[in-house]
């Protein structure tokens, strides 16, 4: 786990979002630090995508401020607005892939807009990400309608690391996946947090994928931070909006899928849990 | 925190037999360095100790660059590459040597008469796609007609008032502007045989025959019937018609019949305001350029201008409404993918309905006029 002296690569503080007389955030507070997969949770209609959408330029809040790769989101021109997204990447719930493009040329999209490189280079860079991702070279000449869930998650990761990003935002990474695939993700997330020494924000309501990935969550509720911290010491924190996450017959379970995979582990390798350089 | 502006990559060559990289060796920071690569000696050891940054595009460009030499017979590793970027560019060097495989050759292009014969079979499978959307909604609309309190009255209202009513302003328009260019063009032509009252013949033919129920028709393909593609293209895309589906609403019940019966309503009431204001406006142009009064226009009008004439303007206009809705909800149907697709769909629907409105006008003209009418 990241050590909690490493620089923050997202502070957000006294931030409030209203819409309309609704208020979705107040005075919310959140840091995530360099080389961390920090998850946000909460029930829906809590702000989650609110917040993700502040900190990637899609929304602005009403006031408080939110800085990104040291750059504060409040007074950004559009040259910087483009430098900064430049430096991270997007991976949205449902794909966002260009129905008119095939999955290769999504994926070497980005490249194509902001370098000069060959086009035979790009479309072999876009192949590597593609591999990278997990999916079989012959799935980059097809279109995102003809891929199924999964696949179109995989690619829509893989444009997101186009450009290779330092810093990864994804919504809702395992929604609407197999077990099977969901787990695969679980992996890819921590591989490429290794590889790359990705920062990684994400959005998710997989206590599976939580146990397994996340080194920090915070819990959204009631518009304000209900608490932030590893799984674990959440699960010992005694506040309703968090405990419902870990009450039900799921969180339980997840909970014990964990600790079990942790003990295999550690009697396997003879290490305490797999943990990152 | 990384500054935001970046070093470019770049290769010095302090020695013949020694190249030292430096800068950034990102997407964005490696420019068209790639293409310098090759004219370096090729045996000369390489330090990669100056990259500040590396990236996968960085990683891909060295190692297959470091592969085109091994491939040459000259062995190379780059030393002193930073630890930070050591599991990156080992990474990377799997996949470029997986990819180095020969790619599969892409199928070749088809020829002239290859593209002529699968043109045809689409055409083909299009017009039996159609015959059978218009098989099906001749059934549905049997059906409902069997049942009238099956009829979603509702939706037809709503659909009389976004196809007819929300139509009048432009079609309005349009038809006067007709009517002012018919009677203006017929000017002229009248004036040189001093037959200035037959103007009322002119314009009172043409726009009831002619123009009227084809400029409604075509406006309304363009305004209703790329609607109608565009609404159901993307209700498809979302999965709306399948749910409509398994919950037991037959699509074609709930999305088409509305509209072809609205359409039917609305598009003889929009030809006859069309012709309205289409003779109005060639009524302006007869007093402004020939001198023809209101009075004598009318009067000359009701005698030129036979109830068959006029009715059989009007008669087109329920065949029109139909093609138009029938294919603006096929073209709808057909769309598959995604918002390309949707795109695509709606363009075809106003192209054929169009083109099939027109063919329609000129197959009555022949008909009316072997009919003597």
């Amino acid at each position: 786990m990241p050590s909690a002296t490493a620089p923050a690569v997202i502070e957000i503080s006294k931030l409030v979002t209203r819409f309309g007389d609704h208020v979705v955030h107040r005075d919310i507070e959140l840091a995530v630090r360099r080389a961390e997969i920090f998850a946000v949770i909460g029930g829906s209609g809590s702000g989650k995508s609110t917040l993700l959408r502040e900190m990637i330029l899609l929304h602005r809040p009403d006031s408080g401020s939110i800085r990104v790769l040291g750059v504060d989101l409040k007074d950004i021109d559009d040259a910087q607005a483009l430098a900064l997204r430049q430096r991270w990447g997007v991976m949205f719930q449902h794909g966002g892939l260009f129905g008119s493009l095939t999955i290769k040329e999504n994926i070497g999209l980005p490249l194509r807009e902001y370098t000069a490189l060959d086009d035979a280079l790009i479309d072999q860079i876009a192949a590597c990400k593609l591999a990278l991702t997990g999916l079989k070279p012959e799935v980059g000449d097809q279109y995102p309608a003809e891929l199924s869930g999964g696949m179109m998650k995989r690619a829509s990761l893989a444009r997101a690391l186009a450009l290779d990003p330092q810093l990864l935002f994804l919504d809702e990474p395992t929604a609407g996946l197999d077990p099977q695939s969901a787990g695969e993700v679980d992996e890819l997330v921590l591989r490429l947090r290794d590889l790359f020494g990705l920062s990684i924000v994400m959005i998710t309501h997989d206590l599976d994928l939580l146990w397994a990935v996340a080194d920090r969550v915070a819990v959204l509720g009631d518009g304000r931070m209900q608490g932030v911290g590893s799984m674990d010491e959440l699960a010992q924190i005694d506040n309703p909006a968090i405990r419902q996450f870990f009450a039900g017959a799921r969180g339980r379970s997840a909970q014990e899928n964990s600790a079990s995979a942790k003990a295999q582990d550690a009697k396997q390798t003879g290490r305490s849990s797999s943990k990152p350089k | 925190m990384a500054a935001l502006q970046l070093t470019p990559a770049a290769i010095a060559e302090p020695t013949a037999q020694h190249l030292a990289l430096s800068g950034s060796w990102t997407a964005l920071g490696i420019g068209t360095i790639e293409r310098q690569l090759d004219a370096l000696p090729a045996n000369a050891t390489i330090d990669a100790s100056g990259i500040e940054s590396l990236d996968t595009v960085g990683a891909w460009v060295l190692q297959s660059y470091l592969r085109r030499r091994a491939d040459r017979g000259v062995a190379g590793e780059l030393s002193d590459l930073p630890e930070q970027f050591a599991a990156l560019f080992d990474a990377v060097a799997a996949q470029v040597a997986q990819q180095d495989r020969p790619a599969t050759p892409a199928g070749a292009a088809p020829s002239t008469l290859g593209r002529l014969g699968r043109s045809t079979m689409d055409l083909a499978e299009q017009s039996l796609a159609l015959l059978n959307f218009v098989g099906q909604c001749a059934c549905a609309i049997g059906a409902c007609l069997a049942h009238p309190a099956r009829l979603r009255w509702r939706t037809i209202l709503f659909n009389i008032r976004s196809a007819g009513f929300d139509a009048l302003p432009i079609v309005g328009l349009l038809s006067f502007l007709l009517g002012i260019v018919v009677a203006y063009q017929g000017a002229d032509q009248l004036r040189q045989y001093g037959a200035n009252i037959f103007v009322a013949d002119l314009v009172g033919l043409s726009m009831l025959r002619e123009f009227a129920p084809l400029i409604t028709a075509i406006i309304i393909a363009g305004r209703s019937g790329s609607a109608y593609a565009a609404q159901i293209g993307t209700m498809s895309v979302t999965e709306e018609i399948d749910a409509m589906r398994t919950l037991g609403i037959a699509p074609l019940n709930m999305l088409v019949v509305p509209k072809i019966f609205a359409l039917l309503i609305a598009l003889p009431l929009l030809t006859l305001f069309a012709d309205v204001l289409g003779v109005f406006g060639g009524m302006l142009m007869a007093q402004a350029q020939l001198g023809v009064g209101f009075p004598e226009f009318l009067e000359r009008f009701v005698k030129a201008v036979s109830v068959t004439a006029y009715l059989s303007g009007l008669f087109k206009a329920p065949v029109f409404a139909i093609i138009i809705a029938v294919i603006g909800c096929f073209q709808g149907f057909r769309t598959a993918g995604g918002a390309d697709s949707v795109g695509r769909q709606t363009t075809r629907s106003v192209v054929q309905s169009i083109f099939l409105v027109i063919l329609a006008d000129a197959l009555f003209s022949v008909a009316f006029s072997a009919l003597n009418l």
